[in-house]
């Protein structure tokens, strides 16, 4: 048994598998099948101040190997959350992550200060990277001093680890790292989904009722690796990697390209019991490579012989 | 609870070139389930398609002693996962999660159970027959296909004791035209005070229908929907229906509060049609 315990700002996680914001409703879902205990930590859905209705369906279509979103952040808001929600999530024993969103600086704050005077959350995921709405961050996450302003004024209202999750629909995101570091995040999250498109030929439509959607599982997993070992390289700050997900070789993966931690999403659609199966893996690995830690394993490439 | 099973393919019974009927090794799922739930199914082990696929349970299966042995599941052939399915071979394994959902409510007798289907829709009645004739509940079959020959399994529920009525769109058996047509005619004829609920699965038009035909003649309907879903268990928010809670109405998850819904709460004009 290697040491799987990580450190996100000062929260410390049991290992560093967790189910990521969007793919694990309010993770009350699943409590019923799997220990939420167990889990490195859960990412609730993104949360506003109020209920959101979101988009119509259609509301997603596979692609090859992958799939496209757009629900439109439906949700209960914050404070239904926090009657409803979370007093179960806490009881049930799991870490929690809750992942915020808002339409004005404001609202990112005031959602933050509920969250912050509630019991049973361990760190905020800031949501600046939504593809699906106007409204939902991306407005943020897409400028450099946009990404600086939200995150610095949230640290300013919170003592909670405060880790916003990066979009990849930019053209250097270890930039938006890099203003997320001075801003006074204690770590990142990446990535979130691809903007994309699919289209039925035959009706000649869009095949989701939002037009367009963001791409996850397996086929974006080569692009986030990179993203993540880029971040690496630009920033100090513990990285959450995610992007296809399904295995433990897979978290590996991100792990030795510099993730802390990772996060499962998509592959909790189709195999959603899981979760015990990508711990023991990343744990045997560690037995049978003779590292104690898991701490030793991140941002490990090998990179002596290969052009820099 | 739900629990994933990789589970043996028993039997592949082709009923057509477009519909067969796959037996799945998973005891635990069959002594799990009520009437109406669903299995979420991985046609292949591989990434494309990514998603599982939701299936009504057909089938309880038993050994000689009663014993849950499986489940089966009606498939039609659409795409390339049903088209895996389509083309499963007994020793194959497949990924069945579930049970999952909230099922049908069976009613007692002396209150009749009118069950209408349309094609694939047939599914779920069959559990549900077999818990009706335990509580000797009188039922009825509505069941609606292109032809004759797309009507299965007809003499499973008359051997229930249910009575059928048919309806073919070619007219080569029962009522020619819909399902509804035959539904309408009934309910026309039925006493105020014969108590019947009706359970409607099938494609949305026509389960739009049996609804208007419940609202309109003041019979009970609940209707077992198949949206487009993605993980079956809450986590993705692809598969909802918008419902009228009270003055208002909202998007709510068909895997969690359905596939079985009260018709009367269903916003119809929401709903996806064709998938």
């Amino acid at each position: 048994m290697a040491d799987l315990s990580v450190r996100i700002g000062s929260v410390e996680l049991a290992n560093p598998v967790l189910a990521a914001s969007g793919c694990f409703g309010y993770g009350v879902e699943y409590a019923d099948s799997i220990d939420l205990a167990r889990l490195g930590g859960v990412v609730v859905k993104g949360l506003f101040l109020g209920e959101r209705e979101g988009h119509r369906p259609p509301r997603i279509v596979e692609t090859p190997g992958g799939m496209l979103n757009a629900i439109g952040l439906q949700g209960i808001g914050v404070y239904r959350f926090v009657a409803e929600k979370l007093p179960e999530l806490h009881r049930l024993g799991a870490t929690v992550f809750v992942n915020i969103c808002g339409s004005t600086i404001d609202e990112y704050c005031e959602v933050a200060r509920v969250l912050s005077d509630a019991e049973g959350v361990a760190a905020l995921e800031l949501n600046i990277s939504c593809p699906n709405i106007k409204e939902g961050g991306i407005q943020f996450g897409c400028s450099l001093t946009g990404t600086y302003d939200v995150v610095s004024a949230i640290r300013k209202v919170t003592a909670l680890p405060i880790i916003p999750k990066l979009t990849p629909n930019v053209t250097d995101v270890a930039s938006f790292a890099r203003a997320s570091e001075e801003a006074g995040a204690d770590g990142i999250s990446l990535v979130n989904t691809f903007l994309a498109m699919a289209i039925d030929v035959e009706t000649r439509t869009p095949k989701l009722s939002n037009v367009m959607g963001g791409l996850s599982g397996p086929a974006i997993r080569p692009i986030a690796v990179r993203m993540v070992y880029e971040c690496r390289q630009a920033v100090k700050l513990p990285i959450l990697g995610m992007g296809g997900i399904t295995n433990a070789t897979d978290a590996l993966e991100f792990i030795i390209a510099g993730a802390t931690a990772v996060q499962i999403g998509t592959a909790n659609f189709v195999t959603p019991l899981m979760w015990d199966d990508v711990i023991a893996g990343i744990d045997g690995y560690l037995d049978r490579h003779r590292i104690p830690s898991v701490n030793a394993l991140i941002g490990a490439l090998e990179t002596s012989g290969y052009p820099s | 609870m739900a629990v994933d099973v990789s589970a043996e393919v028993i039997a592949n019974t082709r009923l057509s070139s477009d519909y067969n009927v796959l037996a799945l090794a998973a005891p635990t799922i069959a002594a799990a389930a009520f009437p109406g739930q669903f299995v979420m199914l991985k046609s292949s082990p591989g990434l494309d398609p990514l998603l599982r696929r939701p299936f009504s349970i057909f089938e309880h299966l038993r050994d000689p002693d009663g014993a849950p042995t499986g489940i089966s599941i009606l498939n039609k052939r659409v795409g390339i996962g049903t088209s895996q399915l389509y083309t499963a071979r007994p020793g194959d394994r497949i990924a069945v999660l579930g049970p999952l959902g909230r099922p049908f409510v069976p009613v007692h007798p002396p209150e009749e159970a009118w069950m209408v289907a349309g094609g694939v829709g047939l599914a779920p009645f069959a559990t549900l027959a077999e818990e009706l004739a335990d509580r000797g509940t009188p039922m009825t079959l509505f069941y609606g296909a292109r032809t004759a020959a797309d009507l299965y399994y007809r003499d499973l529920f008359t051997e229930m004791g249910a009575h059928l009525v048919l309806a073919t769109e070619d007219g080569s058996a029962g009522t020619h035209g819909r399902v509804t047509i035959a539904l309408e005619r009934e309910l026309r004829a039925l006493r105020p005070d014969h108590r019947v609920t009706i359970y409607a699965c099938g494609p949305t038009p026509m389960m739009h229908a049996v609804a208007q035909l419940g609202a309109e003649y003041g019979r009970y309907v609940s209707v077992s929907l198949e949206p487009t879903m993605g993980c079956g268990m809450g986590g993705c928010y692809s598969c909802v229906v918008r419902v009228r809670i009270g003055d208002d109405t909202r998007f709510v998850r068909s895997c969690l509060d359905g596939p079985v819904f009260d018709a009367s709460i269903v916003i119809w004009d929401a709903l996806q049609v064709g998938h």
